[in-house]
């Protein structure tokens, strides 16, 4: 017996009397939905974000470009010369040079109205390749390769930014985990005091119900249920104001020029993770509030 | 069928409730259950019911071991069991159709189950025609009629019955009785708590009458006469 053997009227019996346990508290049920929604927003918002951030690392860590940094003691010559060398490494599928003017004229425009690097002149920078790789995966091997070559200085992979998005992505992530758990719990807790209430409300009718021999599980399903609809309601609401929210960040990013490094995808593109966390944690939180709440009142 | 052997129970405080009882009550059989104030009663029907284990002593219900039964088999016992409480226990909002319907949905019943036997057992306490109004609208009489009637809906085999008559005046007393003897003689097993010696004595049946947690007689020779009375 028990909840398998569940027919079809009792179905139309445990939604009935779920939404009715939502009614008879209706203002409890609005404050734990938007609770609910409140707590949703804030995970979302770091989902999103996170997934983001991730994305972005994942892009840095795709583009394969290093560069090589020639010895200033060189002469023009002989640095053009190291292209040959450094263009017979294994993994280098092509090596570019760029002279130090070329390089200063590109370091300024980057540093425009930048006053600290005005009287920065080409004899300041060297002589440089930019060398794109076949496989960044072996991005360490190569470098130690070319760094075998006479005539090269230094070599810059793009580990820095990659590797400070790779913190950022991390603390994220921590942060994202407590968050998300706190804030879960936060709602759990409201939806499990709600469902609480209509619980109390209707204690005599658990206590005949438990002395007529009902399960605790069947007792248990219309309070589950009610649970339920107040997470997914939640969880609805949230997912539709974490879209404008996003949509809305999204316009106000696109006007600030400084903030363009920040490569966000739109919302459409996040639909199936975020659909998928909003259900599940309404799920969760509505569920697993109703399940905990019951155990209260079943031991009779 | 109902056996205690040599059942004890002491609650958490201290307070020794049951020294001791033996007692077996057949198939089909109606008994009842007097005692002073305190001498057991009502713990002998939580021991019934699964609400209280014995502290030492075997219960035997229905084919359910009540020292040794589990958790989730609990409610399948209850199902064999229907209890009349003496303070009704009837949902305020509900109607009297509902009070009744609700229970057989507890166990899972089928919608066209319940409108079939909700009317039949309503008919045989004799609330048939009021089973839109509410226990509020209902008389003490009618009230216990309904306690009765869902007490019987899930077709248990036995019935207790815990000082049904208590608020009663003795007509409506003798309608009850007369009501729970015609329940029994449909073949459902009785047990009736009272402390009503007249009505024991109209209705000549087996007494088991405690005091102090102990059995002190048995019979079918009428009233016990216990001190303190
Ligand atoms: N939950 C409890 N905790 C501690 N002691 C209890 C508890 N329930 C009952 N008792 C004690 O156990 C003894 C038997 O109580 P019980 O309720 O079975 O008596 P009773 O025969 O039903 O009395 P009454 O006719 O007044 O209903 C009493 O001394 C009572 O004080
Ligand atoms: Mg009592």
């Amino acid at each position: 017996m028990g909840i398998i053997s569940m027919k079809i009227s009792n179905i139309g019996y445990l939604i009935k009397e779920g939404i009715r346990g939502i009614f008879l508290h209706g203002f409890m049920s609005f404050a734990a939905v938007c609770v609910t929604v409140a707590c949703l927003l804030i995970v979302g918002s770091f989902s999103c974000l996170t997934y983001n951030v991730s994305l972005m690392v994942e892009d840095l860590n795709k583009t394969n470009e290093i560069t090589v940094i020639i010895d200033e003691n060189l002469p023009y010559a002989e640095a053009l010369s190291v292209g040959t060398d450094i263009n017979l490494v294994d993994n280098v599928l092509k090596a570019t040079f760029k002279s130090r003017e070329e390089a200063l004229e590109e370091f300024l425009k980057e540093h425009e109205g930048d006053e600290a690097f005005e009287g920065v002149m080409a004899e300041d920078l060297r002589h440089r390749y930019i060398v794109v790789l076949e496989d960044n995966s072996k991005l360490e091997q190569t470098v130690e390769d070319i760094g075998q070559i006479p005539g090269v200085a230094k070599i810059s992979a793009d580990y820095e930014l990659a590797e400070g998005f790779s913190t950022l992505e991390n603390v994220l992530s921590i942060a994202s985990v407590a968050v998300i758990v706190v804030l879960l719990v936060v709602s759990l807790l409201i939806i499990s005091n709600t469902v609480k209430l209509a619980m109390y409300d209707r204690r005599d009718e658990i206590a005949i119900m438990k002395m007529v021999g009902a399960t605790n599980g069947f007792i248990r399903l219309p309070y589950v249920v009610e649970g339920f609809i107040l997470g997914m309601l939640g969880a609805a609401a949230a997912f539709g104001l974490e879209w404008l929210l996003y949509d809305w960040m999204l316009r106000e990013l696109d006007k600030v020029d400084t903030l363009n490094m920040f490569n966000f995808v739109p919302f459409e593109q996040l639909l199936i993770p975020m659909v998928t966390i909003f259900a599940g944690a309404g799920l969760f939180v509505g569920v697993v509030g109703s399940w905990t709440s019951i155990r209260k009142f079943m031991d009779v | 069928m109902i056996e205690f052997s040599k059942v004890t129970k002491s609650y958490s405080v201290g307070t020794r409730a049951l020294k001791g009882v033996s007692m077996q009550i057949e198939d089909g059989e109606f008994a009842f259950l007097v005692g002073p104030s305190g001498s057991g009663k009502s713990t002998i029907i939580k021991l019934i019911t699964g609400e209280l284990k014995p502290t030492s002593g075997t219960v035997h219900v229905n084919g359910y071991s009540l020292e040794r039964i589990r958790k989730r088999e609990i409610p399948y016992l209850r199902r064999t069991v229907g209890v009349v409480f003496q303070d009704f226990r009837l949902i305020e909002n509900k109607t009297v159709y509902e009070n009744v319907a609700f229970v057989m949905r507890a166990i899972g019943a089928r919608e066209r189950e319940i409108r079939e036997r909700v009317p039949y057992v309503l008919n045989l306490v004799g609330l048939d025609t009021k089973s839109r109004r509410h226990p509020g609208e209902l008389s003490g009489g009618e009230q216990q009629r309904l306690a009765i009637a869902r007490a019987l809906v899930n077709n248990p085999s036995t019935i207790i019955a815990d000082e049904p008559t208590g608020n009663l005046d003795p007509a409506r007393s003798l309608e009850i009785m007369s009501l729970l003897t015609e329940i029994n003689n449909l073949g459902t097993t009785m047990l009736v708590v009272t402390h009503e010696r007249d009505l024991v004595e109209r209705f000549p049946r087996r007494v088991i009458t405690i005091d102090d947690g102990l059995v002190v007689h048995d019979g079918m020779d009428g009233y016990y006469q216990y001190e303190n009375q």
